[in-house]
């Protein structure tokens, strides 16, 4: 089990994992170049490659903001660390709307600060069929759900991302269904513990790449449904259109649950490439594990429902 | 080149010939082999991202579709600047391009894949871009390997008609840069667009030059058609 809670007063985890340690691995990395083909044989040796001991030791600050989907900051993986430094993020409005008694547009403080930060370490597996384990910093979206008191009628809930192209440089691909960038979740999907709001990373404020100031990280599901830099929130009857499932249907389907017995129509998602800083990889192959290895607490959420068909 | 004036204007135009022609083929070298340094170079700097292998596959793969562009640019070059020298460079343009597409090919099996035969099998046989990717590179090992001398003499008008392949080849590569993005096509456009003038080229010398008598002794440049 891989969650792990602590509470606002307890120490962040910026201190138990510090940030130098990262900097030690590249330059090691650096240093091992002459000796490259040395290292190649010895880990092939080496049935599993482990070079950080623990199977689900946190990823690097480094890793976690330098490998980002984030197309309005560019489409290669390096941009969005590199762009997104123009995302303004203060002040910050979410507007909430749709089928709810308290819709409104709230500050970003007055939405966070009724809640109670919590750091917790997930999983986080990208459509791609790569992964890491982030520890975020945030609080549960249920928090704010309830707080915002959908109607009965309410069954989804869809969020946008901040859509500027004063901050945002994407100019060549536009989404089929237009910016901005469309999530959503059903409503129990969102009101779930694991599902989160989350604000920070590694104890400290949320980089822009990441998604700043505000995202939604659901660890079950691949993670462009965890939608980054939301802006709105909208409660609505009907499953909501969003970005990739309109975008090419016959690839991603809204509910989007990691699955390792549903293939990607161009590539398997049996097996994933856990990037775990290998000097010679950067990663090892690992199996993907049905709900990203959160069945337990959310296989319920789907029962009697056909995963392969609603994908 | 073309002076005038000299009595030795034959072997002298050979000479500022197979000087230009040396001069692009040291360029096609270092071109060719130039993405492969810099990648090693940044694999053990670290500087190829988080994955390398990505980067490897993407950029190996990008060489490779230049190099049969380039492969394929030669002949309608050569006849619209009539300059016929220029049909030395294309094995070699050739060749690189098969080399390119190795590596990609390789960093796919190796580095992402580590040679699990199984799931490579299902990829090629499943995935239609890996199964365009890959049937475009076997399309590539026959004509590597009779890119010889010894080979064009021995297969004759048969060389011609086999290294046609490489425009089969060419298409599925491009295909399969299509159906490999998620979201912006424009590359993958710009490759099919550049394909479709190449082959257009082609086409139009075709039909313009039905009529005309064959030239005889230029090797690699004769038109054939089944007799």
């Amino acid at each position: 089990m891989i969650v792990r809670t602590r509470k606002n007063s307890d120490i962040p985890s910026s201190e138990i994992t510090p940030e130098s340690a990262y900097l030690d691995r590249r330059r090691f990395l650096g240093a091992s170049a002459g000796i490259g083909a040395a290292a190649f044989l010895t880990r092939n040796a080496a049935a599993v490659p482990r070079s950080r001991g623990q199977d689900e030791t946190p990823n690097t600050w480094e890793e976690i903001t330098t490998h980002n989907n984030f197309y309005e900051f560019g489409l290669d993986k390096k941009d969005p660390s590199r762009n997104a430094h123009t995302l303004v993020t203060k002040p910050w409005t979410v507007k909430v709307d749709g089928l709810c008694k308290k819709p409104g547009d709230y500050q970003l403080e007055d939405f966070i600060k009724p809640s109670t930060i919590e750091d917790r370490v997930y999983r986080f597996r990208c459509v791609e069929a790569w992964s890491m384990v982030i520890p975020w910093r945030g609080f549960p979206l249920a928090d704010v759900i309830n707080r915002a008191e959908p109607d009965p009628s309410a069954r989804y809930v869809a969020f946008a991302t901040l859509w500027n192209p004063d901050q945002m440089p994407e100019r060549r691909w536009k989404p089929r269904i237009g910016w901005p960038y469309r999530e959503g979740l059903r409503l129990d999907e969102a009101m779930h513990p694991l599902s989160l709001l989350v604000n920070g990373l590694y104890g400290k404020e949320l980089p822009n790449q990441n998604g700043a100031p505000l995202r939604v990280i659901v660890p079950w599901k691949y993670g462009f449904k965890s939608i980054k830099s939301i802006v709105r929130m909208t409660f609505t009857e009907e499953e909501p259109p969003t970005t990739w499932a309109t975008q090419t249907p016959g690839e991603y389907g809204f509910y989007s649950n990691v699955n390792p017995d549903v293939s990607h129509p161009r590539w398997s998602q049996a097996t994933e490439k856990r990037i775990d800083g290998d000097k010679f990889f950067g990663y090892r192959r690992t199996d993907t594990q049905f709900l990203n290895g959160y069945a337990d607490e959310v296989a319920h959420l789907y029962e009697g429902m056909d995963l392969q068909k609603h994908f | 080149m073309t002076r005038s004036g000299t009595g030795k204007r034959p072997p002298r135009r050979a000479s500022g010939a197979r000087r230009r022609v040396l001069l692009l083929k040291t360029a096609i070298w270092l071109t060719g082999l130039g993405p492969v340094v810099w990648l090693t170079v940044g694999f053990f700097r670290g500087t190829l991202g988080v994955l390398p292998v990505d980067t490897i596959i993407l950029v190996e793969g990008r060489w490779t579709l230049v190099f049969l562009l380039a492969t394929l640019a030669v002949t309608p070059v050569r006849r619209v600047t009539g300059w016929n020298p220029i049909i030395q460079v294309r094995r070699l343009l050739g060749l690189f391009a098969f080399f390119h597409a190795c590596v990609h090919f390789l960093a796919y099996a190796g580095i992402d894949q580590l040679f699990a035969i199984g799931y490579i099998v299902e990829d090629v046989l499943d995935r239609r871009y890996i199964t365009a990717g890959f049937a475009a590179l076997v399309l590539l090992v026959p004509l590597a390997a009779t890119s010889t001398r010894g080979w064009i003499r021995r297969l004759g008008k048969r060389w011609l008609r086999l290294h046609r392949l490489v425009y089969v080849s060419a298409s599925l590569a491009v295909l399969h840069f299509y159906w490999k993005v998620r979201a912006d096509t424009f590359w993958p456009l710009v490759a099919a667009l550049t394909l479709a003038i190449l082959f257009a080229a082609r086409l139009a010398y075709r039909r313009r030059g039905r009529g005309r008598p064959r030239r005889k002794g230029q090797k690699g440049a004769v038109r054939t058609r089944p007799p």
